[in-house]
């Protein structure tokens, strides 16, 4: 069983590799595992402006490759990673940034969907105390609350 | 229960809201989100010194003092390129200087582009790899930039300069510009 398992385990992992492999990324050399951390969590972050739904290391297109190989340079050469987010930022913009930075233009993209859920909440709360209040006011008089224990009683026998 | 209604506002409420949004999203839907507003405008051009096309020598950030010009970012495996190229040759005709950017091009490919459909060009300056086309922010072919006297970049066409509102727009801010 053990055994077993263990092969399952391989196998899974083997696939997984096949998937990350078949990524369009080249063969970077990198002097050491955190610089390669660096380079692939910057190529994750980083739009590619000609396929804009993807990011520079899922994309295939020619500008994606030449950034990859601008971000491999910057960090070859000692770079740190806000230097590199900064040098694209400085050409394409913020919106070059898959998660944009935080920034009286970008509060509303911050707090909006907060915002929206507070109001929300406000309308749901309101709404309720209104149901709470309609039920207080159409509360039974004592009449007609006799009348329903009359009705149990009567049921009951 | 008559005086209980609620007021003419809070029973158009759902209302405004929806209409507001409808506003809100119709406004993005005229927006193009392929076209990212360049954060280089009001910017010096970037330093560059590139190997020109045709002649010996090159053309750096420094020959834009003095003049204001174009830069029209081209290759000739652009087919969108070759959609304003009439525009191009039209606005050098009438005096603007433009001033080529041969982006991830065969200098082969591209002079022989030129000699079929016209050069309007005044310089070409070469990137064949297209790193100087990152420095400019160019993510794709045709961009034109908009450079100054003084070598500020005020305006950047992406796109096709054919297009009317864009070319319309284009001009509207050279016309602002001391020659």
């Amino acid at each position: 069983m053990y055994k077993f398992i263990s092969k399952l385990v391989f196998l899974i992992t083997v696939s997984y590799s096949f998937v990350t492999v078949a990524a369009p990324i080249e063969t970077f050399q990198f002097d050491s595992p955190e610089t390669e951390k660096v380079f692939h969590k910057l190529s994750e972050e980083i739009r590619c402006l000609v396929c804009q739904n993807q990011n520079i290391a899922e994309s295939n297109a020619d500008l994606a490759k030449d950034l990859r190989l601008e971000i491999y340079t910057m960090l070859s050469e000692g770079k740190t990673e806000d230097e590199i987010v900064d040098f694209m930022v400085d050409r394409y913009g913020d919106y070059v940034l898959y998660r944009p930075p935080f920034k009286p233009m970008t509060w509303l993209l911050w707090f909006g969907p907060a915002i929206i859920f507070a109001i929300g909440l406000i309308f749901v709360v309101r709404f309720m105390r209104s149901q709470n209040m309609s039920k207080q006011t159409e509360r039974l008089s004592e009449e007609e609350l006799e009348r329903i224990k009359n009705l149990h009683a009567e049921q009951d026998k | 229960m008559e005086n209980n209604q609620p007021s003419l506002l809070k029973r158009f409420m759902p209302l405004i809201v929806f209409l507001a949004l409808i506003v809100l999203l119709a406004i993005g839907l005229t927006l193009n989100p392929r076209e990212v507003p360049s954060v280089l405008i009001g910017k010096p051009a970037p330093e560059f010194n590139l190997p020109l096309l045709f002649n010996e020598g090159s053309f750096s950030n420094k020959d834009f003092i003095g003049q204001v010009t174009l830069v029209n970012v081209w290759a000739s495996w652009c087919f969108a390129c070759r959609q304003e190229h009439e525009t191009v040759k039209h606005l050098s005709r009438n005096g603007v200087r433009v001033i080529g950017l041969n982006y991830k091009d065969e200098p082969d490919a591209a002079k022989s582009w030129l000699a079929k459909l016209g050069n309007p060009y005044q310089a070409i300056a070469v990137d064949y790899k297209g790193r100087i086309a990152i420095d400019w922010g160019v993510y794709g072919a045709p961009e034109t930039f908009l450079i100054d006297k003084d070598g500020i970049i005020r305006h950047k066409v992406i796109g096709p300069l054919s297009d009317k509102e864009k070319y319309d727009e284009l001009m509207a801010v050279m016309n602002t510009l001391e020659k």
